[in-house]
């Protein structure tokens, strides 16, 4: 249950670092970004570029996507080197129904 | 010219020497602005202030009223004690700022140097620049004379800094009228004016707080917004009686008294004007001079105009035969400035009521004489008499 008017910090502000993290993007994905783990070549493009922090690394490895922050935009596919191309967006339903 | 005198009192001052010397006396952290006639003095002579050293404000000039006013919310947001004067098209140029203010809970001070808008361009006094503001939720008191402009300057900081209200004040004086006007009035001390505005101590954490790190100005969605705009209109609700409390507080220091409005021979009153600032001191000589003819005439004029206090209003006017409210600003609505449709709409809570007109006067500087506000008292007597309103809108001092 969310705080009501009388509870909730004035002027807008928040409190608490890193909030954003709370609120699920993942919702508003229409195509979803697949990772071919044998192509990768760690080179993190994709985790730079990526603008919703959602490319998980763990040990230096490229590990996969934060699918509830996800927004589906392909910039981590655009940026994806030309050589390796490891990442794919495909239609969020297709890739559901694969599964 | 900077002011400099001894003796406190009848010294002889602009509208806006009135409110730069106020600003002096408050000493604010930051003042940013970009001047626009008739409010230009204000910074002029605040910007010698600045020169002389007579002040540690950082005085930030930027290249227009929207960056004066997001310089003015920055440093606010920071912490700061922030002031700035602006005027008509300058203040249409801060609009979507305003907003921000307000809804950033920012206690900035501005002096509204009251002037028409364009077009046609006119540089003279009406009230449509600070009208237009009026849901921008800063909250507005107007200033009849010079002394009510200095003395709602000082009074504006407290207002805006009170943990109940938080939100900006806008303290409007009418262009030429009273801006470049020589009054005499009373300066307070400044040791008295210091102890009464007090450090500004912001009770929620600030920008530059790093101990308390806190993000502003963050996107609020459907599922946060309303929460925050409804501790503004909280905030704006609270804030009548906050502006009571320090009218009281500010008459033991100055021995000024002042509340929401003024009540001029109202007491005894059939007929009454309501209208704000400079023109009230004409229209009470009117009032004066109906009374000598044996009419009961009375007037109000609201100090306060935002928060609007309408049922203190209502209280003041339910017994009176025949009200009519004069607007130096027109809403374009077909149906009456804006002081008019508030006044009506709010006088609907009485169950007894009066008959009531409203008249726009002296759009873009345009004369208003006591001849103006005798003919309304002649009309209001006649509606008085008869039960009768033939127009409920119209024009006066107009050429027809």
């Amino acid at each position: 249950m969310k705080k009501g008017w009388k509870e909730t910090p004035i002027r807008g502000i928040i409190l608490e670092a890193g909030s954003a993290h709370g609120y699920s993007t993942g919702g508003w994905r229409k195509l979803q970004p697949t990772l071919d783990r044998a192509k990768c070549i760690d080179c993190m493009f994709c985790w730079v570029y990526c603008p919703d922090s959602a490319v998980i690394v763990e040990n230096g490895k490229m590990v996969g996507f934060d699918l509830e922050h996800c927004k589906g935009c392909g910039i981590c596919a655009m940026e994806c080197p030309d050589k390796v191309k490891a990442i794919t967006m495909v239609l969020e339903e297709e890739e559901k129904e694969a599964k | 010219m900077a002011v400099e005198t001894k003796h406190k009192c009848n010294v002889g001052l602009t509208g806006n020497s009135a409110v730069a010397y106020a600003m002096k006396q408050i000493n604010p952290d930051v003042v940013a602005a970009y001047p626009i006639t008739p409010s230009t003095t204000v910074m002029e002579e605040f910007s010698s202030y600045v020169a002389d050293g007579a002040v540690d404000t950082e005085l930030v000039t930027v290249e227009s009223e929207h960056s004066a006013m997001s310089a003015c919310i920055g440093a606010a947001a920071a912490g700061a004690r922030v002031m700035t004067a602006t005027s008509s098209q300058g203040l249409a140029l801060m609009w979507e700022m305003l907003y921000i203010a307000a809804g950033m809970r920012l206690p900035i001070v501005m002096a509204c140097v009251n002037r028409a808008l364009s077009a046609p361009l006119n540089i003279h006094c009406d009230h449509s620049d600070s009208m237009g503001a009026r849901d921008s939720g800063w909250i507005q008191l107007y200033s009849e004379t010079v002394q009510e402009a200095y003395d709602n300057i000082i009074q504006a900081v407290r207002i805006a800094e009170h943990e109940d209200v938080l939100l900006p004040v806008m303290v409007c004086l009418d262009g030429f009228i009273t801006s470049h006007s020589i009054e005499n009035l009373c300066l307070i001390d400044n040791d008295k004016v210091k102890g009464f505005v007090g450090e500004y101590k912001p009770n929620q954490p600030s920008l530059l707080d790093v101990e308390h790190p806190a993000t502003y100005g963050a996107v609020a969605l459907p599922d946060s917004y309303i929460e925050a705009r409804r501790q503004q209109s909280e905030a704006m609700k609270l804030a009548k009686d906050v502006i009571t409390d320090v009218g009281k507080a500010f008459e033991k220091v100055s021995g000024r008294s002042y509340g929401l409005m003024e009540k001029y021979r109202m007491d005894d009153a059939e007929v009454a004007m309501v209208i704000l600032s400079s023109a009230a001191g004409t229209s009470k000589v009117a009032v004066d001079e109906m009374r000598k003819r044996g009419a009961k005439a009375g007037l109000i004029k609201p100090r306060v105009f935002r928060p609007f206090p309408y049922l203190e209003i209502g209280e003041a006017l339910k017994n009176i035969k025949a009200v009519a409210v004069l607007d130096r600003a027109d809403s374009y609505s077909s149906f009456g400035g804006p002081l008019f449709t508030e006044i009506r709409s709010g006088l609907y809570e009485f169950d007894k009521r009066p008959k009531i007109i409203g008249r726009v006067f002296g759009l873009g500087g345009r004369d208003y004489g006591v001849h103006d506000a005798l003919a309304v008292f002649e009309e209001l007597l006649r509606i008085k008499d008869t039960g009768k309103v033939d127009k409920l809108f119209d024009y006066i001092t107009v050429r027809e």
